[in-house]
């Protein structure tokens, strides 16, 4: 009794008597602040791993060339596990900065984080990049300031699926009568396409079935019988995690040919396909960044950062794979905003806000892409007051049973047909929250 | 007319799959009385550690001994740890221990062996081929065969060895077994054992099937419709549960999904499994409850 | 000597009914909500209020409207997130759709839909009990979770499903800031602990227990079960609904349906476990012990050097052992959770530093 109590006791003391250090800003020193809310556990642990190794090597490679106009680079980590309060309470604790050094950014990869800091981000005048993901009418800067879905937001990306699926057949029109299934995972990031994928089937005359599997697919039997009942001519595979490898599995189960699924922009890494083993040769996903290690920035890392021995990666086999591509590619862009704002605000570590200008002026052009070595890794990207996503198009790969073979080149997704959409919604958000938007027109 | 058939055994095989991991449940059901909610993890524990050996290039035969001597180690551990302490408390608390052990075991499996996805082979082709018109899936026979000879095996197991006749006991009637000299933490570190067998058999087929990953825990959920229907004492009632559930949720996700929306795979067998309840609460082969003041 | 009772006699029923019967006990009540209340607005930042009270406070709520059904009237569930889900998102739509509805009425209108759908849930309860309830607990978190991400009405045409809070005004008075929505959380947290603290002790409270303790037995002495029954999934649905509004709209600002799956109805369960099943008192020590020992883990791993020869990730991983550990730990050693550690505490207290 006597005992017990006293271990209890201890136990208990030792966690509520817990001092909680919070990172207080010191004036004085001369960095740029990352703050990363990486995941390295949990089910989404692989996408997290490679992700954040990209971004942090890159990371290095530019302090290693003496960082950005003589501004260092610097970050810690905050472990969320995918899992939104967690994602918060990093937020919260990191955004003050570290040792003096300011936040430029926040880069949490997950759409849940993502949409709970959003207003947090707002408010604190921080950047919140979702690269390839986030909610979708943030394109719109004008309601979302602070928010920027760079590269792709997740309508221009059906859009330039059947863009391709149009390119294959020989044209747009070519499109009228045929069959596509959209096989969407049971979950908000699932669903939101399907109106647009319904819009797209009225304008070019496509039939169109959206087919839900239930989270987190593991069970996919009834579903693909359904589509061989159908018998269409391409299923987009709007999956995440498991439902991936298991539906490439069950495709070859019911007979369906794999090189007719065109996997969606989280379908598209080496450990979705991979699982499949067999059944997995032949399927095409599209990508914003492709895999390999061939383009000029990624031999620089190479050299700088792995060869030196200190890259993020705990398994180095993984250089070059599609998750660590994108988080080179977020690397890329986070640190051009930073150097465009330099440019204007001084080549001092900058607030928020003024990374927030950097991210607006984004201007990557085919000169730029050259000079930093990234080539066909990164699309040219433009942003603006109003546009906060900037390019829209992604390039397709098919999967050859040990990695990925690119095999089209930047295919566009049609973003004039889209923007009324997006604005509609933007403008539903300002006038549920009270927002009057900013008159890009007067921005510069 | 062909299609119905065809997602009606499709469905048949799937529940296949189910009845595999409910058949751990009433190994240890029927011997300890625990809802062992870990059972799911103990799956994924399995066929990890099973495909982590194997990709560090142990054979086949070597990496299934392994992985069950290592699944033999951790009925210990749970016996040592979790039963034993545990014992005589209401059947409520047991089952929120599992809860507990089946977090330490996930947590265990990816501190081990990492949280990558591995792909798993067993050398069956799955290419699909048709009998009288109606689809089949070489990968799903296969598994409902080894099913089917685990039924067996388990069936010999319990009536004809001394070990298995003393589980038996010990399900029918702990006190009376005890008094005749069955020693009760014996009997639980073998039954967790067994289940630990069937944990890694089940690992592996549904490893193959879906990739060895941390999902691989969430298959526990469908099981626990699965013993609601054929009831938690017996092996023939998890087969049979695991036929209805997969039949009928692959039915209704056709027919039913395409009236209200899609997606209803998760909790129709709930709602199955609560009708059944409402109607039978012991289960299709349960036993009936007697309770007095 | 502080925890003294000697002297502080009950001469009348209605004294001995007070909330606190103990004069230390009202003070140090008082002491504490003015602690809650002044100060910490005074002095917490806004990581504090942000990342540590507000979702202790509203975990605490969630417990307790778990407790209610579990720890006092004994009927296990495994669908709490799932009634939290209802409580925010009929909030939500209350405020949506009924234009000038005080802020207040949605939340309170959001916990009693959360209460209503919980009775349904809770009706086969008249036929099947024990683990066997989880069953139909179980179907309410997957159905409920399927009927807010397939139809987008409920989260107004969204196509991501995601709902955002509406401005937090009362009053006039706007409650956005972090110490707003604090004060806010904390005052109906506040004012449903009161409730609830009445509501055990009453007759109602009396029958759940008699029910939790033997059904049967309950029955014999002509207490109507199902009635009572029904009743714990009602308050419980109620106070979990209106749990699930603030962690929607006070919190996190935004919720989709995914944020109410059957993880946080496991991590509810491990609050009472860990703090005590009946006791009200657990559910604020359950809480706070959820969301401080896996910020304080995280800090801890931070303090270590980056080095390559442990991978900090991995480490993390330990967490999760932890935590289930700690589930066995006190399953075992503690049933009755940290409250009763901390009555054991007063017990002493009260003989210190003189023994008897």
């Amino acid at each position: 009794m006597q005992q017990r109590f006293k271990t209890l006791s201890a136990l208990a003391a030792a966690v509520i008597s817990s001092t909680l250090t919070v990172n207080t800003a010191q004036a004085g020193s001369n960095e740029q602040y990352f703050p990363l809310q990486s995941y390295r556990i949990g089910p989404y642990a692989a996408g997290g791993t490679g992700f954040f190794g990209g971004f942090i090597d890159y990371l290095q490679n530019v302090n290693a060339k003496g960082g950005v106009n003589g501004v260092k680079l610097t970050w810690s980590e905050c472990e969320t596990e995918y899992i939104v309060e967690k994602g918060v309470e990093c937020y919260e604790r990191l955004k003050t900065g570290l040792n003096g050094a300011p936040a430029a950014a926040t880069n949490p990869l997950s759409v849940g984080i993502a949409y709970a800091t959003l207003e947090r981000s707002t408010n604190d005048k921080l950047p919140l990049i979702t690269i390839n993901h986030g909610r979708t009418d943030s394109t719109d800067g004008s309601v979302f300031p602070y928010v920027f879905p760079l590269q792709l937001n997740p309508y221009s990306e059906v859009s330039a699926i059947i863009n391709y699926i149009a390119q294959q057949a020989g044209g747009l029109d070519k499109l009228k009568g045929k069959k596509i299934v959209t096989l969407y995972h049971g979950s908000p990031y699932g669903q939101e396409t399907n109106p647009i994928i319904d819009l797209l089937a009225k304008k070019y005359g496509f039939e169109s079935t959206t087919i839900e599997v239930p989270h987190p697919g593991n069970e996919q039997q009834s579903q693909w019988l359904n589509i061989r009942r159908i018998q269409p001519d391409w299923v987009i595979l709007r999956g995440w995690g498991v439902m991936n490898p298991v539906a490439l599995k069950t495709a070859q189960k019911t007979g369906f040919p794999v090189d007719h699924i065109i996997g969606n922009i989280w379908s598209n890494s080496e450990e979705d396909a991979a699982p499949a083993g067999d059944a997995a040769k032949g399927f095409i996903s599209i990508t914003t960044h492709p895999s390999g290690t061939a383009f000029p920035v990624l031999q620089e890392i190479k050299k700088t950062v792995v060869d030196a021995g200190t890259t993020n990666l705990s398994d180095p086999k993984r250089f070059g794979t599609v998750y660590y591509n994108l988080g080179v590619v977020n690397g890329i862009l986070n640190v051009e905003a930073v150097r465009l704002a330099q440019e204007k605000f001084g080549k001092t570590p900058l607030t928020g806000e003024q990374v927030q200008w950097g991210f607006e002026h984004l201007n990557i052009d085919d000169a730029r892409l050259k000079d930093l070595g990234a080539e066909g890794l990164l699309q040219k990207l433009k942003l603006s007051c109003s546009d906060h996503e900037g390019g829209g198009a992604v390039r397709f790969q098919q999967w050859d049973g040990t990695q990925w073979k690119v095999i089209s080149d930047w295919v566009q997704a049609d973003r004039a047909l889209l923007r009324p959409i997006i604005e509609e919604s933007a403008q539903k958000y300002a006038k549920e929250k009270g927002i009057t938007p900013r008159d890009c027109s007067k921005e510069l | 007319m062909n299609f119905f058939f065809e997602v009606l055994v499709g469905g048949l095989l799937a529940g296949v799959m189910y009845s595999l991991v409910a058949i751990g449940f009433v190994l240890i059901y029927k011997a300890s009385g625990v809802f062992n909610f870990a059972q799911g993890a103990m799956v994924l524990f399995a066929a990890l550690t099973f495909v982590s050996l194997l990709e560090r290039g142990v054979p086949f035969w070597l990496c299934f001994l392994m992985t069950l001597a290592v699944m033999i180690v951790l009925a210990l551990g749970i016996e040592r740890w979790v039963l034993a302490p545990l014992a005589n408390r209401s059947p409520i608390t047991l089952f929120m221990a599992t809860l507990g052990l089946s977090y330490v075991i996930e947590g265990l499996a990816q501190l081990l062996w990492g949280a990558q996805v591995h792909g798993l082979e067993l050398g069956i082709k799955d290419e699909p081929f048709i009998i009288g018109g109606i689809f089949l899936s070489q990968f799903d026979l296969f598994a409902a065969g080894i099913a089917l000879s685990l039924v067996i095996i388990l069936s010999i197991f319990f009536n004809k060895t001394q070990i298995g006749l003393s589980l038996r006991a010990v399900a029918d009637d702990t006190l009376a077994a005890l008094a005749v000299g069955i020693r009760l933490p014996k009997v639980w570190v073998i039954v967790w054992s067994v289940a630990g067998f069937v944990g890694l058999v089940a690992g592996l087929l549904w490893g193959a099937r879906v990739g060895v990953q941390f999902s691989l825990s969430l298959i526990v959920l469908k099981a626990l419709p699965v013993l609601i229907i054929g009831g938690f004492t017996s092996i023939e009632g998890a087969i049979v549960g695991g036929l209805i559930v997969g039949a009928s949720e692959k039915l209704a996700e056709v027919y039913l999904g395409s009236v209200i929306g899609g997606g209803i795979e998760n909790w129709f067998p709930y709602v199955l499994a609560l009708g059944f309840l409402l109607i039978r609460p012991a289960g299709l082969f349960g036993e009936q409850a007697i309770e007095r003041v | 000597m502080l925890f003294t009772e000697a002297g502080q006699l009950a001469t009348s029923y209605k004294a001995e009914q007070k909330l606190f019967r103990l004069r230390q006990d009202y003070v140090a009540f008082g002491i504490l909500l003015f602690l809650a209340f002044v100060a910490l607005p005074y002095w917490g930042s806004d990581y504090w209020f942000n990342a540590i009270l507000i979702p202790f406070l509203v975990l605490s709520l969630a417990g307790l409207g778990l407790n209610l059904l579990t720890g006092y009237a004994g009927q296990l569930s495994l669908g709490s997130a799932a009634f939290m889900a209802v409580g925010a998102f009929a909030t939500y739509n209350l405020e949506l759709r009924i234009p000038d509805l005080p802020l207040l009425f949605s939340i309170l209108g959001g916990g009693l839909f959360a209460a209503a759908s919980s009775v349904i849930f809770g009706l086969p309860s008249a036929r099947i009990k024990g683990f066997y309830l989880i069953v139909s607990t179980l179907a309410a978190q997957f159905f409920i979770q399927w009927l807010f991400t397939k139809f987008s009405w409920f989260s107004n045409g969204s196509t991501s499903g995601v709902i955002t809070a509406p401005p937090l005004v009362m009053a006039g008075y706007d409650f956005s800031t972090p110490v707003g929505r604090y004060l806010l959380t904390l005052s109906i947290v506040a004012s449903l602990f009161l409730i609830a603290r009445n509501l055990v002790r009453s007759e109602l409270g009396r029958h759940w227990m008699a029910v939790r303790d033997r059904d049967t037995a309950a029955a014999v002495m002509g207490i109507p079960i199902l009635k009572t029954k029904l009743l714990a999934f009602g308050m419980s649905g109620f106070i979990l609904g209106i749990a699930g509004a603030l962690w929607a709209f006070t919190y996190l600002g935004t919720v989709e349906p995914h944020g109410f799956d059957l993880t946080r109805s496991f991590q509810i369960l491990f609050i009472i476990i860990i703090g005590g099943m009946g006791s009200l008192l657990g559910n604020f020590l359950g809480a706070a012990f959820i969301v401080l020992l896996p910020i304080l883990l995280s800090q801890l791993i931070g303090l270590l050097p980056a080095n390559h020869w442990v991978d900090i990730g991995q480490l993390e991983n330990a967490q999760k052992i932890i935590f289930g550990g700690l589930i066995i730990f006190f399953l075992i050693k503690e049933p009755d959770g940290l409250a009763r550690l901390w009555q054991r505490c007063r017990e002493r207290a009260r003989i210190w530093p003189l023994r008897y």
